[in-house]
């Protein structure tokens, strides 16, 4: 039986719609037919903190929680959180990130500064990285709001899963009257 | 069909499908999606209660009533619920009665993590514990059929990682053909006066050996026989991770972890060289097969306290030398800034916290978004226990206290708070005359766990109107003679507010009645001008800072010169509290 299992982390603040990303992710590995399961931290941490939510899929899931150092994908949508996360990753993993950041709170205090040349750090450590102007490409597609789709078009294509699929968990999860924007924003982060 | 669901969401599907009428419950992390999934099915009548006592007994009682009942809290909600549970064990039920514990082992969300098993063994009723979705639904079910079965009320113990993790489920049918609620006079079991009780108390003993009996024969309790060098007892999440640490060893996956299979687990141990027992937080399977005789190793290896996973186990079992891992390569982490929660832009507690801290007051706090008002730069909190402590503990607090100290005293407490378990608190302070001030600070919404309703904020679970507790009015009746209302938002005001009824040698109470900044619609909150920093006048004193809005960051002058302040359009919500701090003019309306 083949035992792989896919481990993807998705990082960044509390209120960025990490969430719905994650959701729409397992939704669509559900539809290509393996086993998914998904864990994160609700309540206090919502409240503008860090956050971490882990899916995994594969033929056959049991931990929900993705084992540490064995992250496949991490799929970051700020820069910090991005970095903060990396010890997560095997050795050789992909990330996906988008250009953005926020300032936690000894940064808006001004008692610490915003760490400079992140992707370029980042980078060094994985090689297989993209940054993602998701901000910039979902202003295209219509709708600031819509970054977040356009980094799950990013991820979408390191996943073997067919295109029919992602339109299909799109269709599920996403408000209809926001739908044609999204699918617009995850072409353009498919495109990449 | 099939769906990814939560544990909270299959939990909820799981209560329909077995037919369930009545929930109540109240919201906490990660148990709150239950009720809120709930409501989502129109057969059944769910609601939330001020508290998790009410809750249960609410629950109780519909059962009493014939119908099958849900009650759903976190942990620590059970301490609250404890008093009908106990009896409830011994009255047994009419309609299936189950109560959901969702437990915080890590506390990510929690003041304490104790583990909810030993309430199962205490008020001797059965619980069992799903270790995924599809679990949480299909065990849902079986605890309503075994509470008729057993005459008992069947506890489910979840967990965070349960709760708020998502599996796939394959979805059923409601079942049909359940008897119809009725009232019935049956004194001699549910009337427990002591003559009654000390009929009912030993059916309960003989009900856990029963159980016991059906637990080792029942397909929930399996054992997957791979090597006979390794056996692990285990239940819940902890089993997704054994399966995944060690996947060679032999595994005896408990879906009953009170009362224990005691024959099946003389079974397994027989088919193993080696015993273990892998639980989060007590040992309590283990030290019940302990006393049944059987050697097994368990908090030898893993910790009492915070969460297992795959890796902690295999560590575990690595280091005692009973299996051998590869090294792996890691890739180190990097400290960088911590990134802790806050309160929200436009928070309206946060000119109140800000205030406290100036005034030098020593706050008793209580649980809910308000607790964050410890954090800096606010640094305003100065005790936190449980629900509704903030008020009893500052009223015994001014009794130690010599009198230059009993004025800084201050209860701080938030309306849903209040209304769970501070209005004894209060009721006690006036009784007994203690001196010590208290806020409540009214956002008219249970914000922490995601703004449910409560019972001051007009509507209900299911979004009807309804009555609304009127706060001042309540604190009066409860014999308060001062009692203020303050708008959070007017600094000046809060601060006399605040000022005065420190000063004030009797007990007082300020209320704030400023809505969640969250909550939306139905003349709640309502977004103000949004503010701007002037760069010409901003003389970069950083008072707009000790507030600690994330909306305000610090651009540092790269020339070396003071750097300024600056305002984000986007979170500002125009709450004008950065604006009455600035004695420059440098804040106004965005242009």
């Amino acid at each position: 039986m083949d035992t792989t299992i896919t481990n993807i982390l998705l990082v960044g603040v509390g209120g960025q719609g990490i969430l719905l990303a994650s959701e729409i992710l397992s939704e669509a590995f559900m539809l290509a037919g393996f086993d998914v399961k998904k864990s994160e931290i609700h309540g206090m941490s919502q409240r503008g903190g860090s956050v971490v939510s882990h899916v995994r899929f594969g033929k056959e899931v049991f931990s929900p929680v993705v084992p540490e150092g064995q992250g496949d994908i991490l799929f970051g949508f700020e820069l910090l959180e991005t970095y903060r996360y990396l010890s997560l990753l095997k050795p050789g993993a992909t990330v996906v990130a988008n250009d953005y950041k926020i300032a936690p709170p000894s940064i808006l205090l001004g008692q610490a500064v915003y760490p400079q040349a992140l992707p370029e750090k980042i980078k060094a450590k994985f090689p297989d990285f993209l940054l993602v102007d998701g901000q910039g490409l979902a202003l295209k597609a219509g709708d600031v709001r819509a970054a977040n789709t356009v980094m799950l078009g990013a991820v979408s294509k390191r996943l073997q899963i067919a295109d029919g699929v992602w339109q299909q968990a799109l269709e599920k999860m996403v408000p209809k009257k926001a739908l044609e924007i999204n699918l617009k924003a995850f072409e353009f982060g498919r495109g990449l | 069909m099939k769906e990814i669901l939560s544990g909270n969401e299959a939990i909820a599907r799981g209560a329909y499908e077995a037919g369930c009428l009545v929930a109540s419950a109240y919201p906490g992390t990660p148990s709150t999606e239950i009720l809120e999934n709930v409501i989502n099915y129109k057969e059944i009548n769910a609601s939330w209660a001020p508290n998790e006592k009410v809750a249960l007994e609410v629950a109780i009682g519909a059962s009493f009533g014939g119908a099958r009942a849900l009650s759903c809290m976190k942990h620590v909600g059970v301490n609250v619920a404890a008093d009908p549970l106990f009896t409830a064990s011994y009255t047994g039920v009419k309609g299936g009665l189950v109560l959901i514990a969702a437990d915080d082992p890590e506390m990510h969300s929690s003041q304490n993590e104790q583990d909810s098993r030993n309430y199962a063994k205490f008020a001797k009723v059965p619980m069992l514990e799903p270790a995924d979705s599809a679990e949480c639904k299909e065990f849902t079910k079986l605890a309503f059929e075994l509470s008729e079965q057993f005459d008992t009320p069947v506890m489910l113990r979840s967990c965070t990682r349960i709760s708020h993790g998502k599996s796939v489920v394959e979805l059923g049918e409601r079942v049909t053909g359940l008897p119809t609620p009725k009232l019935v006079k049956d004194a001699p079991k549910l009337v427990m006066l002591p003559g009654n009780a000390r009929v009912r108390h030993p059916l309960v003993e003989e009900r856990t050996l029963k159980l016991s009996d059906y637990g080792s024969s029942a397909a929930i309790n399996r054992m997957e026989l791979h090597s006979s060098e390794i056996g692990v007892i285990c239940a819940g999440v902890t089993y997704q991770y054994v399966r995944e640490a060690l996947p060679d060893a032999s595994v005896l996956k408990l879906g009953m972890v009170w009362p224990l299979p005691h024959a099946l687990i003389r079974e397994f141990a027989a088919k193993v060289k080696q015993l273990f027992v892998v639980e989060e937080l007590d040992p309590f399977i283990e030290d019940q097969v302990k006393a049944m005789g059987i050697a097994c190793q368990g908090k030898e290896l893993t910790t009492l306290c915070g969460e297992l996973s795959p890796g902690r186990i295999q560590a575990a079992f690595a280091k005692a030398g009973i299996i051998k891992v590869a090294a792996s390569e890691v890739i180190a982490a990097e400290p960088v800034p911590p990134r802790p929660p806050n309160m929200c832009p436009g928070c309206p507690h946060r000119g109140v916290f800000y205030q406290l801290n100036r005034a030098n007051a020593y706050v008793t706090g209580d649980i809910g978004c308000y607790t964050l008002g410890f954090m800096p730069p606010l640094n305003a909190m100065d005790t936190c226990v449980c629900m509704g402590a903030s008020i009893s503990m500052g009223s015994g607090m001014v009794r130690a206290l010599p009198p230059e100290e009993q004025k800084r005293v201050v209860a701080v407490i938030g309306d849903s708070t209040f209304l769970h378990t501070g209005i004894n608190s209060l009721m006690e302070m006036a009784w007994n005359k203690a001196p010590a001030t208290v806020i409540i600070l009214d956002n008219r919404i249970t914000a922490m766990t995601g703004r449910q309703e409560n019972p001051a904020s007009g509507f209900t679970l299911a979004g009807e109107e309804t009555s609304e507790v009127n706060i001042p009015e309540l604190c009066r009746v409860l014999g308060i003679k001062h009692v203020r209302v303050v708008d959070p938002y007017d600094l000046d005001a809060t601060r006399l507010a605040i000022e005065e009824e420190m000063n004030r040698p009797e007990p007082s109470v300020i209320i704030t009645n400023r809505p969640c900044c969250l909550i939306k619609g139905a003349g709640r909150f309502e977004k103000g001008k949004i503010l701007e920093v002037d760069q010409g006048k901003c003389t970069g004193c950083k008072a707009c800072l000790r507030i600690g809005c994330p909306a305000i960051e610090w651009k540092p002058n790269p020339d070396g010169n003071k750097g300024k302040a600056f305002i984000d359009p986007q979170l500002c919500t125009g709450c004008t509290v950065c604006q009455q701090l600035c004695k420059f003019n440098a804040i106004g309306g965005r242009k």
